[in-house]
Order: structure tokens, then sequence, then C-alpha cells
């Protein structure tokens, strides 16, 4: 198979899953006629039918509405909402709702479904189409959060979604869509959920990241290994739930530990991560765990210069890993 | 119609029992059915006074809009989003007293949540009537997506789903009823309008009469009909399931009914509701009027109906003890059913 971007890795694991599976169904603002703003869905409704690649008004909450609906009489949505800013009219119908079904029910009701949705910044998308919301759902018992940064992954990722028993929240970060190319495996490609992949491996520090972050991390760990440091950087892949064994595994090898993400700081996902190290890998620390993620503003500015004073760099990031090894 | 005319109808036959088809034991079925939700939403009231049910949510006075709905309908087949109010509804689709009884004293056998949710949030799935939360109209855009479902499968099944006035103004309401009217899909939305959101009146919820008004602005039928008239509901309903399975499109109905109880046993609606008002109640009771209708047109007499009685009482008592009887859930199974278990 020819090498492949994320966005074409998205595409061809919807059309294999719904070859698949005639149960699974898209669902979303512009993803038939048009194929998605970002062409994620091209030419999906031209094999597939307008029945099962469907073009919803412009609705957010209706979109995930109607998703829960036909998940609970046995269809397998895959809803897209075109921006993750977009996803917040859809917050009571994931979190009240399709997190809650199968609890609230005692396991009588299910509610297998993928919602998909663009998310990040770097893209001159302004305050509404540059947001990361990964946090708001990964503190949610019921939902699975996804969140690839490598095409191979995305593939396999969301493959795995797809069949998922549970409702799995998908995040694509809009500037890793055509970031890169890379070889997909031949075949039935899986990647389990809930599981991180270790990209490379060192024993200096352990850099924790997702998204956009895991390859400025990369490029940062590339930049300081000259001076010595050797940095090792996890991609989590799965925010919830989280595979918190690759991670103090790490720590116990490093001590040292830096987590990146682009969503601002307070009440950001790396809190999380940092509680968990501090609870369960205090005696491996050697230095104080550090942070690297998106200032305290409401949002990411259209402006060039403020846009980039919001996004960690990997110039950011490996002032950060200097620091902490030098600790 | 007037009252001698009507008197000489009975003496003659029940004839628009026998225009709608139905035959005297049905209607006397649908009659048994609205009578053992009072008298079970009746004891659900008693057993919050006493203290043995810490919540209870009531349905009286609707009970004979949901019985009528219910008669329309393929129990099993026919998909169910309720609400809140919907026991009378749920009890005509196939609920047990006992299972609902397992619900109020939040049982481990609670069919419906395994005592997780409050009372009257009913579902289940072998009947088909879905699960719901207390956020209200979230539930139209999910028969919404149930009715897509049924179409993308190739079924002729229909999707009802109930709310009241309040919900009209929630965004999911239109969402769904937007959904809907596109897709031209077999739903029928039942909105029970009893005048109040919790306080709230009619008056300050919505500026039209009736919301069946806003039908046509989806693409729905819509309908307006007195709710405590079961035959006239039953009628409106028949209409809209024969439109719904041939592929003629959704429909919106607006069933007038009163609500008897206060909003919730945490609520007391002399707060807010005028004394005449609540004096009228019985004016409006769609038990009573039935039973004066079966009874004008023999159907019913008045030994049958103390022995119809007699037996839903027992049937009720007999949910209460079981219920009370089963064990709570084991807080060590707090965690189960977060998300898919292994088996």
């Amino acid at each position: 198979m020819a090498a492949a971007t994320l966005v074409d890795a998205i595409r061809q694991a919807l059309a294999e899953e719904m070859e698949r599976d005639e149960r699974v169904w898209l669902l979303g603002e512009d993803v038939g006629r048009k194929g998605g703003v970002f062409l994620a869905t091209e030419g999906l409704q031209e094999r597939f039918g307008e029945a099962r690649v469907l073009d919803s008004p412009l609705a957010e909450s209706g979109i995930v509405g109607v998703a829960i609906g036909s998940a609970l009489n046995g269809l397998r949505p895959v809803a897209e909402i075109q921006f993750a800013d977009f996803i917040h009219p859809a917050f009571d119908q994931i979190v009240s709702e399709a997190a809650r079904i199968r609890y609230r029910s005692n396991g009588d009701f299910t509610c297998p479904m993928v919602i998909r949705s663009p998310f990040g910044g770097g893209v001159h998308g302004g305050l509404y189409h540059s947001q990361s919301v990964e946090a708001f759902y990964a503190h949610v018992p019921g939902l699975e959060v996804v969140i690839p940064s490598s095409p191979a992954d995305a593939k396999g990722l969301l493959k795995s979604a797809i069949r998922d028993p549970n409702p799995v929240m998908f995040f694509e970060h809009k500037r890793t869509y055509r970031l890169m190319r890379e070889e997909i495996p031949e075949g039935d490609h899986l990647v389990p959920i809930g599981r991180a992949a270790v990209r490379r491996p060192g024993r200096g520090l352990t850099c924790v990241a997702w998204g956009l972050m895991v390859h400025y991390c990369m490029a940062a760990a590339a930049e300081v290994e000259a001076e010595g440091i050797d940095a090792e950087v996890i991609d989590v892949r799965t925010l919830r739930p989280l595979d918190e064994e690759t991670i103090l595994e790490s720590l116990r090898k490093t001590g040292r530990a830096l987590i990146v993400h682009e969503d601002n700081l307070t009440g950001g996902f790396g809190a999380e991560i940092a509680a968990i190290m501090a609870e369960k890998g205090f005696e491996d620390l050697d230095a104080p765990i550090t942070r690297v993620a998106g200032p305290d503003v409401p949002a990411m500015p259209f402006n060039k210069p403020q846009e980039e004073a919001f996004l960690p760099s990997p110039e950011r990031i490996a002032a950060a890993m200097r620091e902490l090894a030098r600790y | 119609m007037s009252a001698p005319h009507r008197h000489r109808q009975a003496a003659v036959a029940a004839p628009r029992r026998e225009r709608l088809g139905l035959d005297a034991d049905r209607v006397l079925t649908m009659y048994r059915q609205i009578m053992l939700a009072r008298l079970l939403d009746e004891r659900m009231s008693v057993l919050n006074r006493q203290g043995r049910a810490p919540f209870m949510i009531s349905g009286q006075g609707q009970e004979g809009t949901q019985v009528a709905a219910a008669a329309a309908l393929r129990p099993g087949r026919d998909w169910l989003c309720p609400y809140y109010r919907d026991l009378a509804f749920c009890l005509a689709m196939g609920m047990t007293p006992l299972e609902v009884m397992l619900g109020v004293f939040s049982r481990a056998a609670d069919p419906t949540s395994g005592g997780r949710q409050m009372p009257a949030h009913y579902g289940l799935r072998r009947l088909r009537i879905v699960s719901g939360s207390s956020v209200v109209a979230t539930q139209v855009v999910h028969a919404a997506g149930i009715a897509y479902a049924s179409r993308v499968r190739g079924e002729d099944d229909v999707t009802v789903v109930c709310a009241g006035d309040g919900s009209t103004s929630e965004g999911d309401f239109h969402e769904g009823l937007n959904f809907a009217g596109i897709h031209r899909l077999a739903v029928i939305c039942l909105v029970q309008d009893n005048e109040y959101a919790i306080s709230v009146p009619h008056r300050l919820q919505m500026t039209v009469d009736s919301v069946a008004d806003r039908a046509a602005s989806y693409g729905w039928a819509g309908a307006t009909v007195d709710g405590t008239d079961v035959l006239g509901v039953y009628e409106v309903m028949v209409e809209a399931v024969r439109r719904a399975r041939s592929g003629g499109g959704p429909t919106l109905i607006d069933a007038k009914v009163t609500r008897f109880s206060s909003h919730s046993s945490d609520d007391d609606q002399r707060r807010y509701r005028p004394a005449t008002e609540l004096s009228d109640l019985p004016r409006h009771d769609p038990l009573l009027r039935l039973r004066s209708e079966l009874l004008e047109e023999r159907t019913l007499t008045e030994a049958r109906d103390r022995e119809l009685r007699r037996d839903c009482e027992r049937e009720v008592e007999e949910a209460v003890r079981e219920a009370e009887a089963s064990p709570s859930p084991d807080p060590a199974d707090i965690g189960r059913h977060v998300l898919a278990e292994e088996d």
C-alpha cells in the first residue's frame, strides 16, 4: 500500500469498516457531497449511497442525538463534528446521554458510536477553529477518548473505535492531517484503544504528549540529543482509558517527566497525568514534574504572532527539556 | 353533542367505539390500564409520604392520553421514548407493576436501571422503551435517530416520543423535529400539554395555543386533541400511526391534559396554581370520563367496575410487597456497566 497522509488513513478506515459492516454509517455537516471540509469522507457517498453517508442539518446536538438513536436501534454511527470548536452544543448529548446510557440502564442499553472531530491550532483558525477540547471528555466516565498522531495509528485506531462497544471520542489534529506520509500495514490493520506508544526510546527524561505535540516533542528531542539529553517520547494515543503503565514504566527509567499539551494549562489533561505520576511514581521522581502547555487565555488568537505565542513550539519544548535535564 | 342525544345513542350501542374498530373488551382493557396506573401512582404517593419511597413523580391526569396512544401501537415492536410522566404508557406497553415498584424502591432487580436512576425514568430494552435522562427533550432527537435506523434496516416500526409542554422550548425539540421532517421518518411526537412546566404556565412557554401549530414548519402533520378523551386520542393516534407506517411522515400531536399532582414529591403546586383550578381537577379526569362513558353505553356495570378496582388494588399491593422485600443494590457494583464488560 502506498504511503498515506493521516486524512487518507481516516478515509481508508471509514471505507473499510463500511465495506465490512453494513451497520456502519456516517453523518455530519458536509460529509456527503463535498466529502467533508477536510475531505476525510471524500468519495464515500458515491460509493456507499446517501443513506449511509448523510449530509446532516447544521445542528451538532442533533447530529449526536440522531447518532445515539441509530445506535440504540442497531446501527454503528460515525458522527463528524466539523470542528471540535462546534462540539459544545452537543456536550449534553455526549455527556448526559451517550456516556451514561449503559450505566443508567444497568447494562440494558448500549451506545456503540464514534464521534470524530478535527481539533487543534496552528492553522490560522482563530478562537473558534483552533480549540483543544479533549480534557472535557477525558473527564467523563463512560467515554473513550482517542487522539492519533500518525497515519498508521489513525487508521488502526479508528477501525478499532468503530468496532468498539462504547462511545468513542476520536479527535484528529488538523495540522497532522497532511503533515506526513507513512506506510500503513497491509490488511485489516487494527491498533488497540488504551495503549500508548513509545515513539522514541530514551533514558534521560520522559516526555508525554498527544496529537501535534507528539511531532513537536520528537523535533525537540532531536534538537537536544546533540547536547547529550536522551528524551523518551510517549504518544499516549488514548487519553481515556489512559495507559498508565507505559508512562510509569518510562518514569522508573528516567526519573524526570515533561508533559506537553496544546490545550491551556489549568485543568488540562496534563494535570491528570501529573497527578498519576505524583501518586504512583513519586519514588521515581528526581525532578519536579514539568508541564508545557497553552497559556490560560480563552482561546487561540487569529494573528500570527499571538497564535505562535499560544502554541507550544519545538523550541519551547526543547528549552523545557534542557531545564529538566539540568535539575 | 347534547346530553339527550348522547343518551339516545347509548341506549342503542357505542357508535364511536365501533367506528374505531374497538370491541368492548379492548376498551375495557384500556379502562383497566388507566385504573391500574392511577392506583399505582396513588400508592407511590402514599409510600413517599410514609417515608418508604424517597421520591415520586406523578402522571395522574395524563393516563388517558397515554393508554390510548399505546393502544394504537404494537408493543414490543414499535419504539417508545417516554418521559417521566409516562407510567400509564409504559404499563400499557407491557411493563408490570412489579417492574415499576422495583424502581420506586430503587432495588437491585429494577429492570430499568438497577436502582440507579430516580423513579419514573422508565426504560426497558425488552419492550423497546428507551432509557432516558432527566434532561428534557434529549429523547426527541434519539427518536429521530431510532426511526432513521428503522428506515435503513427496512423495518416498518414506528417510534413514539413523549414530552411535556416545557420540553417544546428546548433546542433538541427543534433539532429532532427538523431532522425527522426532512427525512419523513416514522416518528410521532406526543406532547402532553398539562399547562405547566413545574410552575411556569403555558403562556410563558410559547406563543401558540397549541404546539401542533408548529408542525407544518417542520413538514410534519399536526393535530390537537383533548387528552382526557380516550377514544379521541386513540383516533388521532391511529391516523398518525397509519401515516408513519405507510411512509407519510411524522405527526406532532398536542394532547391537552391536566396535571393533578404537584410537579414531583418535592414540589407544592398550591404555591403557584389558583385554588379554583385545583378544585376543578376532577372535571378533567380521564378515568372518570371514560368510566361514565362506559357505564352509559353499558359496556361497564357498577359491579364489574368494583371488581376491576379490587383486581388492580391486589396487583398493586402484591407489587409493593414483593418490591419492598427485594434487596437493594450492592455498593460493590457501583463500578459496573461504565463501559462494556468482558463476558
